[in-house]
């Protein structure tokens, strides 16, 4: 046991999280060296900073009093066709995904099929949307098949990965008993793994629902249809207050979704 | 020293945890409060220090009244009041040390502690009171990695640490094995005599309370129900406090306890 | 259990009868609002395009193999950039979000009923809005440039920081930090002592997350003109330079793979 004696008088400190002092210090350093760095390279043009400060003010001010009415007929498109997007691309993606996510269960399926979905997702999951949506709307021209089709893509790389992931670790002792029972591949999927699952699907799906809102927002950006575009145009022209009453639009909406999936979630559990 | 003065405690859904306590405590007096579940125990010792906050009474530390102190006169006074908890409530990603030094808070302003630069005073304090335990060799373990023993007895350093006049001490055994226990309450009771500190002792272990205390008070409903020294805690005592039940058995096997421990 | 008396015989079913009628009925609606949605979709869509898709894909396909390898030459600038915007667009939203986070959790919020909906008011708008619209609202504000990137990743960070950190909040173990209160400790000391060491490890994990995440949203906000490499593939793509494309996509898969890969062994090491 340490002689009490000999810790009397001198000063204690806290033992570092990184024990090598010199490895902590390199951290420290490089850290701060990055920072520096980073702002050297950064080119802000502060004038124009400041000259934005009074648009920045007006667009905040117009959230108090955004306009619905102007462009009510451009936001109303938009808004379906982005809702109609959402809607098709992730029951399709959804009803596409369940399958990859039992392929890419290693306890499900065989060794070769696993390979394959698994790649599907990391494909999948490695393109952003907006890269995806580029890509499709170069190949199937402008409009919402593009942003539907790119909607879809990533639902699958996310639902399937998350659902394998759910399927992995679901008890095996529940599914044995069921293949003990004598029922075939199909039955046991529906009987031994399909309840075990099921809550954990849903609540996914609807939060991929609620994703897929929000992305379809941005779709238009580059041509492939829902309320970005009109969104664009309207910073474009620096119609603010059409813009607040869009963003005010998404933001209501994706709050009532959360709200709603909160509802389901707890009613499945 | 301590004196409660028609303590009430009622909480928001209408429980009355506490009815009208009168209870003083002498300097240096250790004190265990017994009595079941729900009793009131830990209410009581919560609202001493206000961690709970009274419906009504008073509750006066020497010559302050602590009810009705504004914020920062109640911390000034809680520093007097050492708490020692059930579940050790040390923060376990700290380290031994720095659950000790916490003791101190009420002592250093915010960016002295902030920055782990206690007084050398107070390192020191920290380093004699580990000692005193036998754990300052584990100064500078994560508290989680010590063993439920070990921990209450940082959690002894930290209250002792703050050089308080009374201890509040919540079920300081109900997480400990049976020896671990004893031990713990010897710790506390010889710590208590060493230093002259009043204790109030929150325990349900009846046996071990009657081993180590001067009083016992018990509790019954939020009621005084019993106030005396251990031995009169007869049969038809505890039957008052906890309900029907063969107590000869409690009772004896303490006296046999005991000369067990006499003999290792 | 709904049971069925057929001819005295009990036929048992999952559901009662009225069960399955709304379960079909709710199918059947379900079915209708994807065939109106998929029927609105067909009708906006070209689809002689669509028809001629397979014979683009293989056009661009070609054109855009094999990449212009030698212009990442030339990307070491954006990637820098991309990786700037990442980081101090997370750094800034770690600082936004971490009294956000505070004011909204219940247990340490200052006031139930003004400040905390505030506080969740807040995160749910900045967690609503994609970080490019944010970009194009900067934009238009202050101009483009990477300055408009990182605020961009900033404010929309600020809302999914807060949000997984407020809840690592709620779920603290509230005994410790009632021993140090019991200690005569202030307010600051009791969040510095037993509030702040129990979500420090959460705290760090959601940063590593948020930066893994905003390294893949930042590579494309130069699509809009708020700096990054995603300004090159916006330029190769305007005038069609599909070779460039192809490099630019590469390397943003590098990028994202190589910060997957960090914030898996950073958090690891962490946890």
């Amino acid at each position: 046991m340490t002689e009490v004696h000999a810790l009397i008088g001198k000063p204690w400190r806290k033992p570092s999280f990184i024990k090598r002092p010199l490895l902590r210090w390199a951290i420290i350093m490089g850290f701060f060296v990055y920072l520096i760095a980073a702002y050297l390279t950064i080119e802000v043009n502060w004038s124009r900073v400041y000259e934005g400060l009074e648009r920045g003010k007006k667009f905040v001010l117009a959230f108090t009093n955004p306009d619905f009415t102007t462009r009510s007929g451009d936001i109303i498109e938009g808004m379906t066709e982005s809702i109609i997007m959402t809607i098709a691309a992730s029951v399709v993606g959804i009803a596409i995904s369940v399958p990859i996510a039992l392929g890419a269960a290693r306890n499900i399926a065989p060794l070769p099929v696993y390979l394959i979905c698994r790649s599907i997702i990391a494909v999948s999951r490695a393109l952003q949307e907006i890269i995806v949506a580029i890509l499709l709307v170069a190949i199937f021209g402008f409009g919402p098949l593009a942003g539907f089709l790119t909607l879809s893509f990533a639902t699958i790389g996310f639902l399937s990965k998350l659902l394998a992931e759910d399927i992995e670790s679901m008890d095996k002792v529940q599914a044995e008993a069921i293949k003990a029972s004598g029922a075939k591949w199909t039955q046991w999927i529906n009987y031994g793994v399909q309840p075990q699952v099921m809550p954990r699907l849903i609540g996914l799906s609807i939060y991929r629902l609620d994703i897929n809102f929000r992305e379809s927002a941005i779709l238009g950006l580059v041509g492939a249809g829902g309320i970005g575009a009109t969104l664009n145009t309207a910073f474009d022209r620096y119609e603010y207050d059409t813009a607040a009453a869009i963003l005010l639009i998404i933001i209501v909406i994706v709050m009532a979704l959360e709200y709603l999936s909160g509802v389901i979630r707890a009613r499945v559990q | 020293m301590l004196r409660l003065e028609k303590l009430v405690k009622t909480y928001k859904t209408g429980d009355q945890a506490l009815k009208a306590v009168d209870l003083a405590v002498p300097e240096g007096q250790v004190l265990a409060l017994i009595g079941p579940s729900g009793a009131g125990k830990s209410t009581l010792i919560r609202c001493i220090n206000r961690l709970v906050e009274p419906t009504s009474g008073k509750v006066n530390l020497g010559d302050v009244e602590l009810t009705g102190l504004s914020s920062s006169n109640l911390r000034r006074e809680r520093r007097r009041m050492g708490m020692i908890f059930q579940e050790y409530a040390l923060v376990e990603r700290l380290s031994v040390m720095e659950n000790v030094l916490s003791g101190r808070l009420g002592y250093v302003g915010f960016w002295r502690s902030f920055l782990r630069r206690f007084p050398q005073s107070d390192v020191d304090e920290a380093f004699r009171l580990l000692d005193r335990v036998g754990l300052a060799h584990m100064a500078d373990k994560r508290a989680d990695e010590l063993s439920g023993g070990q921990r209450q007895r940082v959690g002894i350093c930290r209250a002792l640490i703050q050089n308080p006049a009374l201890l509040l001490v919540d079920e300081p055994t109900a997480s400990l094995d049976p020896k671990t226990s004893r031990q713990i309450m010897r710790l506390i009771c010889e710590l208590c005599k060493e230093r002259g500190l009043a204790a109030i002792i929150n325990i349900h272990d009846v046996a071990l309370a009657q081993m180590f205390v001067q009083r016992v008070i018990g509790l019954r409903f939020g009621a005084v129900e019993f106030d005396g020294p251990p031995e009169g805690l007869t049969p038809e005592v505890l039957t008052t406090i906890y309900g029907e039940e063969d107590w000869e058995a409690t009772i004896e096997t303490v006296d046999n306890e005991e000369i067990d421990e006499a003999a290792e | 259990m709904p049971m069925q008396d057929v001819k005295g015989q009990k036929i048992w079913q999952r559901r009662t009868g009225r069960e399955s009628l709304g379960h079909w009925v709710i199918w059947l609606i379900g079915v209708a609002i994807f065939a109106y949605c998929w029927q609105q979709i067909s009708s906006a869509t070209t689809w002689f395009f669509v028809w001629d898709a397979p014979r683009i894909a293989d056009d661009i396909w070609t054109r855009a193999t094999p990449p212009r390898w030698e212009y990442i030459s030339q990307l070491g600038k954006p990637i820098w950039d991309t990786l700037n915007i990442a980081t101090l667009g997370t750094i800034f939203s770690l600082i936004l979000a971490v009294p956000v986070a505070f004011l909204a959790a219940r247990n340490t919020t200052p006031s139930l009923l003004l400040i905390r909906p505030i506080a969740l008011l807040i995160i749910v708008s900045t967690r609503s809005i994609n970080s490019l619209i944010w970009a194009l609202l900067l934009i238009a504000i202050i101009g483009p440039g990477v300055f408009a990137g990182v605020i961009a990743i900033a404010i929309r960070s600020i809302g999914f920081c807060a949000k997984l950190l407020y809840e690592a909040i709620e779920e603290i173990d509230q005994t410790q930090v009632e021993a140090i209160i019991a200690t005569g400790a202030s307010r600051w000391q009791v969040m510095a002592y037993g509030i702040v060491p129990q979500i420090l490890p959460a705290f760090a994990g959601i940063a590593v997350f948020r930066w893994d995440i905003n390294i893949r949203e930042s590579t494309v906000l130069g699509l809009v003109g708020a700096g990054g490499i995603g300004l090159q593939l916006s330029s190769s793509l305007n005038v069609l330079a599909w070779p460039q494309v192809s490099l630019i996509l590469l390397v943003i898969l590098a990028a994202v793979v190589i910060s997957e890969w960090v914030s898996a062994k950073v958090r690891g090491a962490i946890i």
